[in-house]
């Protein structure tokens, strides 16, 4: 890396994972530059990728934890979701972890 | 591609800017591009073209995406359409080795610290349940447990603890004749040590030290006043004149491990550089450690609010001390700073914030297996029995519901890769329940990892070698 130093071990260790990560989308010509960069949920995260950018399926399309705290903010995507920036501002505030917290999202009703 | 800033924690050290990322528990060092970057993001979600743009007078464009690339791929910066995915946590499919066992040798103490977890008014477990001492069948069952569940590690660390050790030295001496035996066989190393008040040390009980290798760790709260206030024997004397001889003996014949001294902070002996003044440079101790006291809110001793805004300056005070001793290249003995410098240079992210009830255990009196020393002897954190094994079904819906992703009030800390929510055993007391995080201390242990990233950045800076010397 040229603007980040890493000085403790765990950062070394993700700067090593860095240099050789796998790339599915080049950017420009004369190949990589640096990491992955999604372009947007639908090249990234559609069905049909097996493996996300750290080479596992973590981060592959999940359409529950996806529409929750993505897709309704700034995907095309329409998403069922309560008014958060009127009503129900901190309907998903007991929810740290979606996959495994999601029962704690409130219900709310208009 | 619309950018925003992801989870850290930015510091300086010496001259330079830092950030510690979270959850990875990275720590990497900002250029003046990279910083820029993350200024301009902290003001609001920017594109990539638009923060080339608005920072063009200064860097050319593929200056600050190539900076970008960096950040993203650090995951400092995430795009607004796919914020990372935490990884789900994923079970350990082998089993986990134990890599330290502590025995509670007796329950029984000559002192009446009034603030004394085992005896004072916050105890889990009802004296009279239990075997005051443990017995020299039991202690040798559990050095066959602790080998048992060691699996292929290659060395064992058998730890001694009570009430007061040294009240049933006569099964010391036979456990760790019998674990160095037993290792020896296995070809296992056993690394022994043990906790005591002092009061009891005598010249036969320092060879045995001395002969074995033992690492010992005295129980001590300060200078004569300190010490007394709530060290003392069940007729109210204090024990500060008992101990002091005993322990300088102790420090100038066993030399083959260095010797700590730990102290309990009470809402009254908050004053820890004056404490460390004596307990380092006045007695001699290798290194002082400092606990606040663990305790329900209530108890007069307990420390409030502004104890530990007083706390965290006397602390700071010793961390600046470290840090100018080991620029100079000198050591200071203020264990607390250093210990989170090794984990801060590991760059450890926690799931639990001690290895209780995985590496290391602890066994009761009648050979119960608890998640450790604190927790031996009560029924409701056991874990199995060193006649019987781990209870492994319980053990892990203990490690289950006790992993940060289940503590929602860490999720959005930045100190969690560190804290995980802090002791059980605090929080049982506190709470009443160990899967409760220990939300009293959490601005306490903000401002303290803060200092202690600082100290680690001006290391960096001014002494990188120093670093290695914490791998």
């Amino acid at each position: 890396m040229r603007h980040l130093k890493s000085i403790n071990q765990k950062a070394q260790r993700i700067e090593g994972v860095l240099q050789n990560d796998v790339v599915a989308l080049q950017q420009g010509p004369g190949g990589p530059t640096g990491p992955h960069v999604p372009l947007g949920c639908s090249f990234v995260f559609s069905p049909g990728w097996e493996v996300d950018s750290n080479g596992g399926t973590a981060g592959l399309c999940q359409p529950v934890e996806r529409d929750l705290f993505d897709c309704h903010i700034t995907c095309f995507w329409p998403a069922h979701v309560p008014d958060l920036y009127n009503h129900a501002p901190d309907w998903t505030a007991k929810c740290a972890s979606a996959q495994k917290d999601w029962r704690k999202i409130d219900l709310v009703f208009p | 591609m619309m950018l925003r800033r992801g989870e850290y924690h930015s510091f300086s050290g010496g001259d330079a800017r830092y950030l510690y990322l979270v959850p990875s528990a990275a720590v990497v060092e900002l250029d003046d591009v990279s910083h820029a970057v993350l200024e301009r993001l902290a003001t609001g979600d920017r594109t990539a073209n638009e923060l080339a743009e608005s920072l063009g007078a200064r860097w050319s464009g593929d200056e600050v995406r190539s900076s970008i690339d960096e950040l993203l791929g650090v995951r400092a910066i995430h795009s607004v359409v796919a914020p990372p995915v935490a990884p789900p946590s994923v079970k350990s499919k082998r089993s986990i080795p134990l890599q330290t066992l502590v025995l509670n040798v007796t329950s029984k103490c000559n002192l009446s610290c009034g603030y004394c977890y085992e005896y004072g008014e916050d105890r889990i477990v009802e004296s009279g349940t239990k075997p005051r001492f443990m017995d020299e069948a039991t202690a040798k069952q559990s050095v066959d447990f602790m080998f048992a569940e060691a699996g292929d590690s290659p060395s064992v660390n058998l730890t001694f603890f009570g009430g007061e050790t040294l009240l049933n030295f006569k099964m010391l001496k036979s456990a760790l004749a019998y674990a160095k035996q037993r290792g020896a066989e296995l070809g296992k190393q056993v690394n022994a040590s043990l906790t005591t008040n002092a009061t009891l040390l005598r010249e036969e009980i320092v060879d045995w030290f001395i002969e074995n290798d033992v690492g010992v760790t005295v129980s001590i709260d300060g200078a004569r006043e300190q010490q007394d206030k709530f060290r003392v024997f069940s007729n109210g004397m204090g024990s500060y004149d008992i101990i002091l001889p005993r322990i300088k003996d102790l420090l100038a014949r066993h030399r083959r491990k260095p010797v700590g001294a730990r102290v309990t902070l009470t809402g009254q002996n908050l004053d820890v550089v004056s404490i460390y003044r004596h307990l380092f440079e006045e007695i001699g101790f290798w290194e002082v450690g400092f606990a606040p006291v663990t305790t329900s809110w209530q108890r007069e001793y307990a420390i409030e609010d502004l104890g530990f805004q007083q706390l965290l300056a006397g602390f700071q005070t010793l961390a600046a001390e470290y840090l100018s001793e080991a620029i100079a290249g000198r050591r200071h003995g203020f264990s607390n700073v250093r210990d989170t410098l090794e984990e801060i240079h590991k760059g450890m992210s926690k799931s639990h914030p001690c290895g209780a009830g995985f590496g290391l255990l602890g066994v009761a009196t009648d050979g119960d297996v608890a998640l450790c020393h604190r927790f031996a002897g009560s029924d409701s954190h056991k874990l199995g029995s060193v006649f019987s094994g781990v209870d492994h079904a319980a053990q892990a819906t203990f490690l289950e519901t006790h992993h940060i992703d289940n503590k929602t009030d860490c999720s959005t800390c930045w100190a969690r890769p560190l804290c995980a929510g802090g002791c059980y055993h605090e929080a049982h007391t506190r709470y009443g329940t160990t899967t409760q995080p220990n939300l009293h201390y959490c601005e306490w242990i903000r401002a303290w990892t803060n200092t202690c990233l600082e100290v680690y950045g001006t290391l960096a800076t001014k002494r990188p070698d120093f670093l290695t010397h914490l791998s």
